[in-house]
């Protein structure tokens, strides 16, 4: 494990130096090859939390042989404490924009499309606006590639790359198993690379700047900035880019309120990193993060956050699974009988054992990450849920 | 019935009629009327060639495709942590008050839904919550009592 200091950088939101789309220009002048091998050479992984490294998906899609192949960009962006992917499209789509172009003229597709959350429809005026410039230098550099927006229609799931795909085709958002994978098979059947809206933007990034000074970023497992979005006990709430691998303390330090009891990394879907901690903690590092860091400080109440979490799950579970189905709601009804004492305290580490085959029975990212946040609050705040 | 089949001829006509544009054609059936009734998606299950069982089981799915009619100005109060830290709890209640219902409640008229909702994803300026397709952030009870007073006087 390496960590460095706290680095706040300027890569992803840095303005647009260049006219418009000339990064794509400059890219489409070069090897598709050596442009998928300096993808991959510069460690960027997928932004929206499963970490999955883009210069090997891309690189498998380009291999497939369709006579159409897909491009997504997912910006469904649900995980509670988390709003980086709406600022990227609100203030630098460009960036979003030539990403998807890029990889669609290494891999060879013609469509692409936005999965765009209900919840931010009222962004859809202006990415319109944008999408009409990127159309037409798309045409000057006679590049075969078009981008329309799919709205979503309010589920947090569908931020799961296969149940996204379902709800896309008119099905009910439920996740598929996996493999086979979106590459080989997803919408509508046809090979379909699904990144985040920071991993496109990053991967413009890395095609603008170089894997070589891209790599100098972050630690020797982590490459690159990333975006992060904190809320909660914080004076300083909003989106911020920081080099990857600092140490929780020192984030905590600049970013809380001097009160900081613990941090949620990752989101719902997370960790909650108790104070003591801190210091052993390197974000970035081991689990990849979407960015969502939530910050409570000594005055709240971890089992009200837990309850909170419980609640959310619960709700958004697609339903289609039992462990997950179940196990959220009994997860939730098994907090509240232990803080009314109608269960004993020991019913707890029964309740942390049911996550825990959530994960390894749950069809996807939802159910088996539930035991994250279930098991670290409950396991380092253990005498706030029972008392 | 006549304008609900018109509609449904017109939106599937403008998105297509293969399945992957079920969402965006009942989309614009819930734009249009406000909720997605049991007759609008037998015409779309028509109209798309497969079962009604199919078109309300994708409905159902999404918390923004209703099938049952509620207000026309639909208000989501974002209920995820950080919103609830900052306060939800007295927006609602402010908002309880003034439209004379319970959360999860229509007023009579149909005029409002009073709900709540999972992260709208705007955390950093929470609480925070959506009317319709406008967002509203950095909310106390007066600011609360300032756009809902806007809405009820201004707004039909």
């Amino acid at each position: 494990m390496t960590s460095h200091k706290l680095r706040k950088v300027d890569v992803i939101f840095s303005p647009y130096s260049v006219a418009p789309y000339k990064i794509l220009k400059d890219t489409m002048q070069r090897d598709k090859n050596e442009v998928i091998q300096e993808l991959i050479d510069s460690g960027l992984r997928g932004r929206g939390g499963a970490g999955f490294p883009t210069g090997l998906k891309w690189k498998f899609a380009a291999a497939e042989k369709s006579d159409i192949k897909y491009i997504i960009c997912n910006a469904d962006e649900g995980e509670p404490g988390t709003f980086k992917d709406r600022k990227l499209l609100v203030e630098v789509p460009r960036k979003v924009f030539s990403g998807m172009a890029i990889c669609a003229w290494v891999t060879g597709s013609t469509k692409g499309y936005i999965y765009l959350r209900r919840e931010y429809r009222y962004l859809i005026p202006k990415l319109k606006e944008e999408l009409a410039l990127y159309e037409k230098h798309a045409k000057e550099f006679d590049l075969d590639f078009s981008i329309e927006i799919f709205l979503g229609a309010g589920a947090y799931v569908c931020g799961e790359e296969t149940a996204l795909i379902e709800s896309m085709e008119g099905k009910r958002g439920e996740p598929r198993n996996k493999p086979p994978y979106p590459i080989q098979d997803g919408f509508l059947g046809k090979p379909t690379i699904v990144n985040n809206v920071e991993t496109f933007a990053s991967s413009t990034m890395v095609f603008r700047y170089g894997a070589k000074e891209y790599i100098k970023l972050g630690t020797d497992d982590q490459h690159g900035s990333k975006l992060f979005s904190i809320s909660g006990d914080s004076p300083k709430e909003g989106v911020y880019e920081l080099e990857l691998g600092m140490r929780l303390d020192e984030f905590a330090e600049e970013f809380g309120d001097g009160d900081t009891k613990a941090v949620q990394v990752g989101g719902v879907a997370g960790f909650c990193i108790p104070r003591k901690n801190f210091k052993d903690t390197i974000i970035g590092e081991g689990n990849t993060t979407g960015g969502s860091t939530m910050i409570f400080n000594s005055t709240r109440s971890m089992y009200n956050v837990l309850h909170n979490y419980l609640e959310f799950y619960a709700e958004e579970s697609c339903g289609q699974c039992t462990p997950c189905r179940v196990g959220t709601q009994q997860l939730l009804k098994g907090i509240e009988a232990v803080k009314n004492g109608t269960k004993p305290p020991q019913y707890l580490d029964n309740l942390i054992k049911l996550s825990e085959t959530m994960k390894l029975t749950s069809k996807c990212g939802l159910g088996q990450s539930v035991t994250n946040s279930f098991s670290s609050i409950v396991n380092n705040f253990r005498e706030e849920i029972l008392f | 019935m006549a304008e609900v089949k018109e509609l449904v001829k017109k939106l599937s006509k403008k998105y297509g009629k293969t399945r992957e544009n079920l969402i965006p054609v009942l989309q614009g059936i819930v734009d249009e009327e406000n909720c997605l009734s049991k007759a609008a998606m037998r015409e779309v299950a028509q109209e798309m060639d497969i079962s009604a069982a199919e078109v309300y089981g994708t409905a159902s799915f999404f918390s923004f495709l209703n099938t049952k009619e509620d207000g026309k100005y639909k208000i989501r109060v974002c209920k995820s942590i950080t919103c609830d830290m900052k306060g939800k709890q007295e927006l609602i209640k402010v908002m309880e008050d003034m439209l004379k219902v319970k959360l999860g409640e229509t007023t009579q008229g149909k005029r409002f839904s009073l709900l709540e909702t999972n992260c709208i994803g705007l955390c950093d300026k929470g609480p925070a919550m959506l009317i319709n397709d406008e967002f509203f952030t950095e909310l106390t009870p007066e600011k609360v009592r300032e756009i809902l007073g806007d809405y009820i006087r201004n707004k039909y």
